[in-house]
């Protein structure tokens, strides 16, 4: 037997697990999961699980409905909010067709075909996102716990116990924290991933999402990764850090650079540049999302790159002398409500394609681009991001490149859901409208 | 292994130091035998490892005291030089074993296995331990003092690759292909991420137990014989 497959199954009978349960995620990056017990463990290990792939959105049709889960054993955890009387594990699963074939709608498989093009290329990639969220009072209206302020050490309230609790949970899934802080918004906080393969990261952004929401449940709040719910508030990004691997070397290091950037580097920043707009609807999928892409809270909103300047589509933050392995770019458009994988796979391709085609970067943005109206900014050719979702599936409908990363399954459900969506908004009556106008019109 | 081992006198020659930290024992020298009851751990020392090099006289004073206590009897391992070979006679019965000065650390810890195996102890070959942390090699259970602590099947073969090699520097790279065994996917950082994962795991307490060598790799656990500090081991 395969040495991980025994590992998994003695440390279920060892610490006594009741039920192992298998998580995968949907297109739209909604966690799934269905337990098993011990005694199917082996099968579920060796062959797989079966279960009916219809009920999952972007999935199958009902014809061809049975799908097979097929646990991957690097990602046994026990999870640690269960308590230790019956402990629950879990394992991300990759998902197949029952003819053993990889299932091309499974978010995870798209990733994986990417990091396998890239490791073509000889390269690995890496990211480390930046978690924005905030706590509420309860999911029925963002009503604030606190209205402190950006890195404010608030007094020892709910929030502290919060994070904490949060940290040490996260941690014992071997998720390793960078940091946490309060953000600028009232309840908003941050908690920044210490960078991993990319693969490895996406399943992390799954059970980050899925601890903060529990922890902030056990303590009788509620978590939200809503992209922007206060409106006049800052929303919530997931400011994605890359870097390319070449072996153990850096791809996007030059010492010789200004910037400290390799060609490399520039080509793959040159590369999200211009698909950016292409990419958004990916990396921002919700109506909601484009609420946060405005001026004025520092979301990006033009396609420009900057070295210092937070509100720049990708930044190239500044390397401390000695830690030149730690180069990488920040692509600030994502929100915390992507779906990691595919939200990676875009990302990754867009770059890579920069390097392959030898994309010329252009001029660093500087600061008083961002002094200028949005208008002056237009006028000095500077592109905009979509601004609502509508016009970025537009985009990504044209897009080979976004086609060809995420496959034509994923692809074609994922512009007709969001057209969906947009069309449930589109013909939605909203607060706005009857607050303006019932009482004028 | 094996609880803790007494050592004497205090402190004891680097070199002895130095081959029980590598050979991943717990130990603690004393000056004398007060010193000994006074610290001795709840379960007992596993063992005496007595060095009659420098203090003939101290060294058989303190066997003595070990052999007259009532409670259980801790084997003990006598360290002389050849020169005073002569001195053992009449005195068998103050030592289990020994071992000539200067030894060579493979024999001593050949011994050290003997001794153990002979007073019952060490029979438990499955399980590695390192401090308050402990591996059961045959169940793939890792636990800190006598915590489970739950680990994927990488992080648990890191650590185990660890916890029987203390001392040394590994490269990124000799862990690689030590631990993992092949040209793994993501290079040599996916080294740094695991360890990052195992120092997650392992608390704030224990963190640093693997610690990182600035442009060569990581070690684990501390070399208390490194050249600069004094051999004082402390608990």
């Amino acid at each position: 037997m395969d040495r991980q497959h025994e590992y998994v199954l003695r440390t279920v009978e060892e610490r006594g697990v009741r039920f192992i349960r298998l998580w995968f995620t949907d297109v739209l990056g909604f966690l799934k999961s269905f337990a098993i017990t011990p005694a199917e463990l082996e099968g579920a290990l060796e062959e797989g699980m079966s279960f009916d792939g219809s009920a999952i959105e972007g999935y199958t049709r009902v014809q061809e409905a049975d799908m097979l889960a097929r646990p991957d054993p690097n990602t046994f955890e026990i999870v640690p909010w269960r308590g230790d009387d019956t402990p629950v594990a879990r394992m991300f699963c990759d998902i197949h067709h029952l003819s053993g074939e990889v299932f091309d709608g499974d978010p995870r498989s798209v990733l994986k075909r990417n990091l396998e093009r890239a490791h073509e290329k000889g390269y690995s990639f890496f990211c480390s996102p930046d978690m924005e969220f905030f706590y509420f009072k309860s999911a029925d209206r963002p009503e604030p716990l606190d209205n402190a302020g950006f890195f404010d050490l608030t007094p020892n309230d709910i929030t502290n116990d919060l994070r904490r609790q949060t940290i040490v949970t996260l941690e014992s899934l071997g998720i390793p924290v960078e940091y946490s802080f309060h953000e600028n918004g009232p309840s908003q906080h941050e908690i920044d991933l210490r960078y991993t393969d990319a693969l490895s990261m996406a399943d992390n952004v799954m059970t980050f999402r899925l601890v903060v929401k529990e922890v902030a449940q056990d303590l009788g709040v509620y978590a939200t990764f809503m992209p922007k719910p206060i409106a006049g508030a800052f929303g919530s990004g997931m400011h994605t850090h890359l870097s390319l691997f070449e072996g153990d070397v850096n791809a996007f290091h030059d010492p010789g650079d200004e910037a400290g950037l390799s060609k490399v580097g520039k080509h793959f920043i040159a590369g999200l540049l211009h698909h950016a707009r292409e990419i958004t609807a990916v990396t921002n999928q919700w109506v909601n999302s484009y609420k946060r892409l405005i001026d004025g809270y520092e979301a990006p909103v033009h396609v420009c790159w900057g070295r210092n300047n937070r509100s720049a589509l990708v930044r190239v933050p500044h390397t401390k002398r000695g830690k030149e392995s730690s180069t990488r770019i920040e692509y600030r458009a994502p929100d915390p409500a992507a779906n990691p994988y595919l939200a990676f796979s875009v990302m990754l391709a867009a770059g890579l394609k920069g390097v392959e085609e030898g994309y010329d970067l252009p001029p660093e943005a500087t600061n008083n681009i961002f002094d200028m109206t949005s208008d002056q900014r237009s006028a000095a050719g500077l592109q905009v991001l979509p601004r609502s979702l509508e016009e970025a599936v537009e985009v990504m409908e044209h897009s080979e490149l976004v086609a060809d990363a995420l496959g034509e399954h994923v692809f074609e459900y994922f512009i007709r859901a969001k057209r969906a969506e947009w069309d449930a908004y589109r013909t939605y009556v909203t607060p706005f409208e009857t607050d303006r106008y019932l009482g004028t019109l | 292994m094996n609880g803790s081992i007494l050592v004497f006198p205090d402190p004891p020659a680097p070199l002895l130091a130095q081959t029980l930290d590598l050979g991943g024992h717990t130990w603690k020298a004393v000056e004398n035998a007060s010193v000994a009851a006074n610290t001795e751990p709840r379960e007992g020392w596993s063992a005496a490892i007595i060095s009659a090099d420098d203090d003939a006289e101290a060294a058989f004073n303190l066997a003595r005291s070990l052999r007259r206590r009532e409670s259980q009897p801790v084997p003990v391992l006598l360290l002389i030089s050849g020169a005073q070979l002569a001195e053992l006679e009449m005195r068998e019965d103050l030592f289990d074993d020994f071992c000539f000065t200067p030894f060579h650390p493979q024999e001593l810890e050949a011994r050290l296995r003997h001794l153990f195996y002979r007073a019952g102890r060490g029979t438990r070959p499955e399980l590695v331990e390192y401090g308050d942390l402990a591996l059961n090699l045959e169940t793939y259970q890792a636990g800190i003092a006598g915590k489970p602590l739950d680990l994927t099947y990488m992080e648990y073969e890191l650590l185990k690759f660890f916890v029987t090699h203390p001392g040394k520097v590994f490269t990124r790279e000799q862990l690689l292909s030590r631990v993992w065994g092949y040209e793994y996917y993501g290079g040599a950082r996916t080294v740094d991420v695991h360890v990052r994962r195992l120092r997650a795991k392992l608390g704030e307490e224990q963190a640093n137990l693997i610690q990182t060598v600035r442009s060569v790799g990581y070690r684990f656990g501390q070399p208390r014989w490194s050249p600069g500090s004094a051999a004082t081991p402390t608990d």
